[in-house]
């Protein structure tokens, strides 16, 4: 039936965007998409072969027993971990479901969408002149995501947390439970992405490059919009390099602010860690999550870029 | 959202996006390096499509069995997909039905020209032939960075878009990428003496010309602008790969 329709609106519908606002708007979310989605596709594959052939138990064996010393191993062990945000959150939950210490599970929540090895290389590619950007990008991600596992360990309470009963691919036969994850991933990240990809587009063709210059040319004003613009967006963290690249007009420091507070908090996490950890944790952990992420950032940003 | 409807949905996003990748259509949107990598994931994703259709639709009594038995650990309600999985309808219909061109004139228009992010400290002897075929880019940044020194009075063949200048008059525009087209910019190019006239914007034009020191600044950002001095020029078909 879809088919059909393709052929019958086909010309209305190629007519209804030559004008070209609409089409510019087109072609900048298609290409966002057509970009984004060798990394999303390889991103979700790797992560379900480590959440299905990889036991569970191995994380709770490998942490040390302290809680202090478990939130800067879990959040190194983000490194090995590939997989956009949208992957990370459902990890947490079955972590803290596991056993793990909250404050590590979440300190991992944080570093394995911003520091694994497909992030970085994508990052890598997005700023082909700049290597630095993708070190500034790892130290200030693995930080904030420590700061925030302590901080957890300070003034968290175990009550904020709410795990709801849910279904998982436990009980599965192992080949299925891996086309089961792949499935589940690229159509929950994929999703978010388009609308990334739209939002991004939107102010591709929206906002007057005049406009972004002037917020671009204040030193302050440019790391608060591109804060703002990262939560806003919701880009998977495998696409938003190439996103940040396009925003030339930005200094290198409030691209990284940009880079840094969009794996860990935005509105598609914010729904998601509403969903997984209850809506009394998700008011809490991104405002706060948020700040420390600007302020590392901005640290790291003087002393690298 | 079903699983046998999500299925559906990554079938036709992966079958978009390798037919997207097997023509040219993908150049449009994407640097070239990227096309193993796009047909590689349109394949894992058309592969995850069937095994969910194989999984879902062929064995429901396998499944039917395994609730029986208890091994699902759900609460026997079905485990909802959220609605933005619907959204991925839009790039597979962006791909087949809209299939958009590669950024033109309107782009231009919208960015001032990028040519100062491409700056290089020394420039090459100009290539053999005369013209010298070099790129849009490689005029700019040697008229405007080494102030014409490298180009002497040598004849150029340069291909670009048609695309509206400052002032309204015709310019010869070409749109450079890092990535894909969301971090397109234009390099622009503004023509004296023979200039193409009577183009539409977004017409392909070879123009063959030398070196003038004349120059103008791009209002968007306040870069400069450097002119050719057209002596010739054809309309051309758009080639295949549109970015620089």
């Amino acid at each position: 039936m879809l088919l059909v329709l393709l052929v019958v609106f086909r010309g209305p519908v190629a007519d209804a965007i030559s004008d070209p606002r609409l089409q510019t708007w087109t072609t900048v979310f298609v290409s966002v998409m057509v970009q984004a989605v060798p990394f999303l596709v390889f991103g979700v594959v790797l992560s379900a072969i480590i959440a299905v052939y990889v036991p569970r138990s191995f994380w709770s064996r490998a942490l040390p027993r302290h809680p202090a010393l478990a939130v800067p191993v879990a959040s190194c062990a983000g490194v090995v971990l590939p997989g956009c945000e949208c992957g990370a959150v459902p990890i947490a939950g079955s972590l803290i479901r596991r056993g793990v210490t909250p404050a590590a599970a979440l300190a991992f929540l944080l570093a394995a969408p911003a520091i694994n090895p497909i992030v970085l290389a994508a990052t890598a590619v997005a700023f082909p002149n700049n290597p630095e950007m993708v070190v500034a990008r790892g130290v200030a991600s693995l930080i904030v995501a420590m700061i925030m596992g302590w901080l957890w360990l300070r003034l968290g309470k175990a009550e904020w947390i709410r795990l709801p009963h849910r279904p998982d691919i436990d009980g599965m036969p192992k080949g299925r439970a891996f086309w089961a994850s792949v499935r589940h991933d690229i159509v929950h990240a994929g999703g978010f992405l388009v609308l990334g990809a739209m939002a991004a587009a939107t102010i591709n063709v929206v906002v007057p490059e005049r406009w972004l210059q002037t917020l671009a040319d204040n030193p302050v004003l440019s790391v608060l919009a591109l804060a703002v613009l990262a939560v806003l967006l919701s880009i998977c963290s495998e696409a938003d390099a190439f996103v940040a690249a396009s925003l030339s007009q930005f200094s290198l420091t409030s691209r990284l602010v940009f880079l840094v507070v969009g794996p860990m908090v935005d509105l598609k996490l914010i729904s998601m860690q509403a969903g997984v950890f209850g809506r009394r944790f998700a008011l809490r952990f991104a405002p706060a999550t948020f700040a420390i992420c600007v302020l590392t950032a901005v640290g790291i940003g003087a002393v690298i870029l | 959202m079903n699983k046998q409807a999500q299925a559906v949905v990554m079938l036709l996003f992966g079958g978009a996006i390798v037919r997207a990748s097997l023509t040219d259509m993908y150049l449009r949107y994407v640097k070239e390096s990227l096309r193993p990598f796009l047909i590689a994931a349109g394949l894992v994703l058309i592969a995850a499509a069937v095994m969910t259709l194989v999984h879902e639709v062929l064995r429901p009594k396998e499944r039917a069995e395994e609730h029986d038995h208890g091994h699902d650990h759900g609460d026997g309600k079905p485990h909802r997909e959220p609605w933005v999985a619907w959204l991925l309808i839009l790039p597979v219909l962006g791909l087949l039905l809209v299939a958009p061109p590669a950024l033109g004139s309107y782009a231009a228009g919208q960015s001032g020209t990028a040519l100062s992010s491409q700056q290089i400290s020394d420039y090459p002897p100009l290539p053999p032939g005369d013209p010298a075929k070099i790129s849009v880019l490689d005029y700019a940044s040697r008229a405007v960075f080494d102030k014409g020194v490298s180009l002497g009075d040598r004849t150029v063949r340069l291909t670009g878009f048609i695309a509206s200048g400052p002032n309204g008059e015709p310019i010869l525009a070409r749109i450079i990428l890092s990535c894909c087209a969301a971090d397109g910019r234009p390099i622009k190019l503004g023509m004296s003496g023979n200039a193409p006239a009577g183009l539409a914007n977004d017409s392909w034009v070879e123009v063959i010309g030398r070196y003038t020191d004349r120059t103008i600044t791009d209002p968007v950002n306040e870069e400069t602008i450097p002119y050719i001095e057209v002596e010739t020029w054809t309309q051309i078909d758009p080639p295949k790969q549109q970015y620089e």
